[in-house]
């Protein structure tokens, strides 16, 4: 079980980077409200694995992709809230570049072949 | 700058821990659910089912902090940095008692390296080298080999690749205007090639290079000699160097930092054996099988066992015995490690060294017991802190982690310091050792790789010691109880009381040991200085005189000798002068020749043989020597009269068993000398060594143109020195008297060893004894600390001051005595290690091991004054109120 569940394909990886990105270009967050947002945004098609999302916030908080700091919520909780970089946003803007080139690869091949 | 800060940016600042990340998620996903209507334990068990498990997430969260163990070293580091920073007394002290631990070993293991592992820098595979002494069948000690049995040795072995042989010798060389004494060899012909050596100019010597009676007047200079007398002349081959009078033919030149096979001197010439007679005074000893000068070295061949080589010398050896009873009767052959060399001064260092080792392992055991105490301490003053971050769930691992981090951080400042002492004391061995007749010597400590190595083992193993006892204790706390006790009652509980006590303990015994250890060298060094060596060495002065070197023979030596001496005498408060071939405690073997006594019937397969000395008439009254029988030598008993002798009582009770030996014959070198007297032994050699029989002959029947010129004068050395020289360069301006020094401190210099020994442990012991103070001080003060609510109790209930201040005495002084008493153990059963450093003292001498407890027992009341002190002070009221 933890050994397939430590081999995820690269492919979806990225794809969730990309959300990550993506939902954090909006203003910072904590991973709870990332997750609950690509949940509703997506109405509820794309369910984030809270598994695989804080391996790969810190993964790329290692990158310097996004930055964490902890702050308190309105209702007066702590969180770990994670903001954009310069790096990731030139980051988010590359792999947007790619995910657009991947789909419309895909969709040609698919109406044509 | 940037990428300082993107390196920083690389390192998660992971100022929380992912569990409260989780927890936060949870309890929003809980939040969102009971907001969809779930009631809150279907919300809270519904949040962890769609999390899954945090156990999961957390691993493989970490996982992905690909620096994590960077991030937690830096932290750690830069936390450890910052907790020293706070507290810079405990830190410097805690750094300067492990940099003495540290250094002082780093620097025994350079000495161990640099004079008996690896003596000799240059030469190749020395773990194949062994040194090669002979033995005399009945008698202890080693003797040295004769070149026949050298050469037939080499003619008949199989295991062994090369046979070197060597005599050290010296000369007296010339630099500006300024004599110096230069140490050399004498060598096979095989030397350099055997050892692996190449000459950086010119060539080493040629197989035939040693055959022949005087035949090959060439020499090897050292590469420092090279410079500095020819200042690095390329064009020095085939130029000459006068060496003993005889100009000899440049070579080759040594390559740099070789400086010979003799552990102390460096060499400055090599000549080979067949010049061997040009360097003691033309006695030619290549033919005669008698003669025993050579030190040597075999090369065992690959594979070859040092037991294996030693079988088949013997067996050799044995043979040799058969063939030439005459000479070889009960003569063998022993092999000894290079760390064991009898004949250099590695053999004499081993001991010292040992013991120089025992030492600083020693210091460093209660450096580490402080640094453990200390960080104890510091440990249970955090406890708060550990116990908070034990709670929001820093792992126990992480905390050891941080303890050890800590400990390592001093380690490595203080090894860095211990290194940079080991380095500043690597000629400390040299330097307590004085020079002998103006050589300086030469023992140097190695800083190589494996010094490195065994330092980095000793500084891990330190911090294991001194860091993880603590860090575990105090990891291993009860948080609940932790927490709802105060921090005061926490400081100094139980098990903490008892672990400080035992380091306590640990480090009293060891003091104990050391102050026994040194208590008995002093003891054994004032035996020495007291022994009486059987003669008067008070107001004796001795010299040489070398009239060899300016080209006398030993013929024409005797008529100079004969006028020098009247002019000696004549000097204004000479009492008596004398020449004798032998100077009482020099390093030189003394002679020995195999003899035969009137009546004296010995064993079958024994050659009896006594060491003696050539001496002048007034030698006797010279050194003060009591003629206790008969008569002294006299100047009538030279050539035209019959042969004399002198046995000392030694040898009269050998050989004469309680007779009086005057008037019958000893037959010395097939010759019969009369016995005219006999006179009180005396230490010839060294105060150590057992006596042997010794007789002397005179030496005006024996001429030697080298000798020891001894004067008895009340006056001191800087007085006799220049109206000796006025008196010789009144008779010939070529010879200079070699340095002129007092009897006792040519004694002195054979007590090197011990010297050394004593310096180490008064210094060690006093450091180790100031540490262990400091350590019971502590515990001390701690458990004062700790109890002063008691105290005050007892002292509102009435007790007195001195009540109180026994009360922490007596704590105080059981530790120092269950202290003492283990160390007391400890020092009876591992004393006698010192072995011969030992003299005249028994290792369990109880005067000194009752001296070294009453000193730390001293100690140990001094650490306890100021916890006394402050016990006395306490204010019940005060303290109660609080």
């Amino acid at each position: 079980m933890k050994l397939f569940r430590r081999r995820k394909p690269d492919a979806l990886q990225g794809t969730l980077d990309l959300l990550v990105l993506k939902i954090l270009s909006r203003g910072p967050h904590h991973g709870y409200g990332i997750a609950a947002d690509i949940q509703a945004i997506s109405d509820d098609l794309l369910r984030v694995e809270e598994g695989s999302l804080y391996p790969a916030l810190h993964r790329m908080e290692q990158l310097g992709w996004i930055a964490a700091g902890w702050q308190t919520t309105a209702n007066n909780r702590r969180a770990r809230v994670y903001r954009l970089t310069r790096q990731g946003e030139k980051q988010l803007a590359e792999q947007q570049e790619k995910w657009a080139r991947l789909t419309k690869g895909v969709g040609r091949v698919l109406r044509f072949a | 700058m940037g990428w300082i800060r993107r390196l920083q940016g690389s390192f998660p600042s992971a100022d929380g821990t992912f569990d409260e990340e989780a927890q936060f998620h949870l309890d929003e996903l809980t939040e969102a659910y009971i907001a969809r209507g779930l009631s809150p334990d279907a919300a809270r068990r519904e949040a962890r089912r769609r999390f899954g498990s945090v156990a999961v997430a957390r691993d493989r969260t970490e996982d992905a902090d690909l620096f994590r163990w960077l991030d937690d070293l830096r932290r750690d580091v830069l936390y450890g940095l910052r907790m020293l920073r706070r507290s810079p007394g405990f830190a410097l002290l805690a750094i300067l008692c492990l940099t003495l631990g540290i250094g002082a070993n780093a620097a025994v293991f350079s000495w161990i390296e640099g004079i008996l592992l690896r003596p000799f820098p240059l030469v190749a595979e020395q773990d194949r080298l062994f040194a090669v002494t002979g033995t005399e069948r009945g008698t202890p000690g080693h003797t040295d080999m004769s070149w026949p049995d050298w050469m037939d040795l080499k003619r008949r072995s199989t295991l062994v690749d090369a046979f070197i042989a060597e005599k050290i010798t010296g000369t007296t060389l010339s630099v500006g205007d300024r004599a110096e004494r230069a140490p050399g060899s004498i060598v096979s012909a095989n030397y350099f090639d055997a050892i692996g050596v190449r000459p950086v100019l010119g060539r080493g010597f040629l197989p035939d290079e040693d055959r022949g009676r005087g035949a090959h007047p060439i020499t090897v200079i050292s590469y420092q000699g090279w410079q500095e007398r020819y200042h690095g002349d390329p064009a020095i081959i085939g130029r000459t160097q006068m060496l003993n009078g005889l100009p000899h033919t440049i070579v080759g030149v040594a390559p740099r930092g070789f400086y010979g096979t003799f552990v102390g001197y460096a060499f400055q010439f090599w000549v080979p054996a067949s010049m061997q007679p040009q360097f003691n005074a033309g006695v030619y000893k290549l033919e005669d099988r008698g003669a025993r000068w050579i030190e040597g070295f075999v090369r065992l061949k690959p594979g070859v066992t040092i037991g294996q080589a030693q079988a088949e010398l013997s067996a050799i050896m044995a043979r040799l015995e058969s063939e030439y009873p005459d000479t070889n009767r009960g003569r063998g052959i022993h092999l000894d490690p290079l760390w064991r060399t009898p004949f250099n001064n590695a053999g004499a260092m081993v001991p010292t060294l040992g013991v120089a080792l025992g030492i600083v392992l020693t210091v460093l055991l209660i450096a580490c017991a402080n640094v453990g105490n200390l960080l104890l301490v510091r440990a249970f003053a955090r406890q708060q802190e550990m116990t908070v971050r034990l709670s929001i769930g820093a792992g126990r691992g992480r905390l050891v982690r941080q303890m050890l981090t800590e400990g390592l951080l001093l380690s490595i400042i203080a090894a860095v310091a211990g290194f940079a002492l080991a380095h500043w004391l690597r000629d400390g061995v040299a330097f307590l050792t004085p020079p002998r007749g103006g050589t300086v010597l030469r023992l140097p400590g190695a800083l190589d790789w494996r010094v490195f190595l065994a330092g980095g083992a000793v500084c891990c193993i330190a911090t294991v010691i001194f860091a993880l006892v603590p860090a575990l204790v105090t990891s291993r706390v009860d948080l609940a109880g932790a927490l709802r006790a105060s921090a005061a009652s926490v400081v100094g509980s139980r098990r903490a009381a008892w672990l400080r006590s035992t380091l306590v303990v640990v480090q009293m015994a060891l003091s104990v040991v050391l102050l026994v250890g040194a208590g008995l060298l002093i003891k054994s060094f004032q035996e020495i200085r007291g022994a009486d060596p059987g003669f008067r060495t008070a107001g004796a002065l001795t010299t040489t005189i070398d009239a060899f070197t300016a080209g006398y023979d030993a013929r024409r030596a005797r008529v100079f000798q004969d006028e020098l001496i009247d002019r000696v005498r004549a000097i204004g408060g000479v009492q008596a002068a004398d020449f004798s071939t032998m100077t009482p405690f020099s390093y030189a073997s003394p002679a020995s020749a195999p003899i035969a006594v009137d009546g004296y019937v010995p064993p079958r397969d024994q050659q009896p043989a006594a060491d003696y000395n050539t001496v002048g008439p007034d030698f006797f009254a010279a050194l003060g020597i009591p003629i206790v029988s008969g008569r002294a030598f006299t100047r009538a008993d030279d050539e035209a009269a019959a042969p004399v002798a002198i046995v000392d009582q030694t040898m009269a009770a050998q050989f004469w068993a309680g007779a009086d030996p005057v008037g019958s014959r000893v037959r010395v070198k097939n010759e019969w000398r009369r016995v005219v007297g006999v006179a009180r032994s005396i230490a010839a050699r060294n105060l150590l060594e057992a006596p042997r029989p010794y007789f002397y002959v005179p030496l005006r029947q024996n001429p030697a143109a080298v000798v020891g010129l001894h004067i008895r004068t009340p006056l001191t050395p800087a007085v006799i020195a220049p109206a000796l020289v006025r008196e010789i360069h009144a008779l010939d301006l070529n010879i200079a008297p070699g340095e002129v020094i007092t009897m006792r401190e040519q004694m002195a210099r054979t007590t090197a060893p011990q010297r050394i020994a004593i310096t180490m442990l008064i210094v060690f012991g006093g450091l180790a004894l100031v540490l262990a103070a400091v350590g019971l001080y502590g515990v001390m003060a701690a458990t004062v600390a700790q109890s002063t609510p008691q105290l005050a109790l007892r002292m509102a209930l009435g007790a007195s001051a001195s009540h109180v201040r026994r009360l922490v005495v007596v704590r105080g002084l059981a530790l120092t005595a269950v202290g003492a008493a283990v160390g007391v153990v400890f020092a009876w059963q591992t004393t006698r290690l010192m072995g011969y450093l030992l003299y005249r003292v028994s290792p369990r001498d109880p005067a000194m091991f009752g001296a070294a407890v009453a000193v730390v027992a001293v100690a140990a009341l001094a650490a306890c004054i100021a916890p006394v002190h402050r016990a006395t002070r306490t204010d019940p009221i005060q303290v109660l109120r609080a």
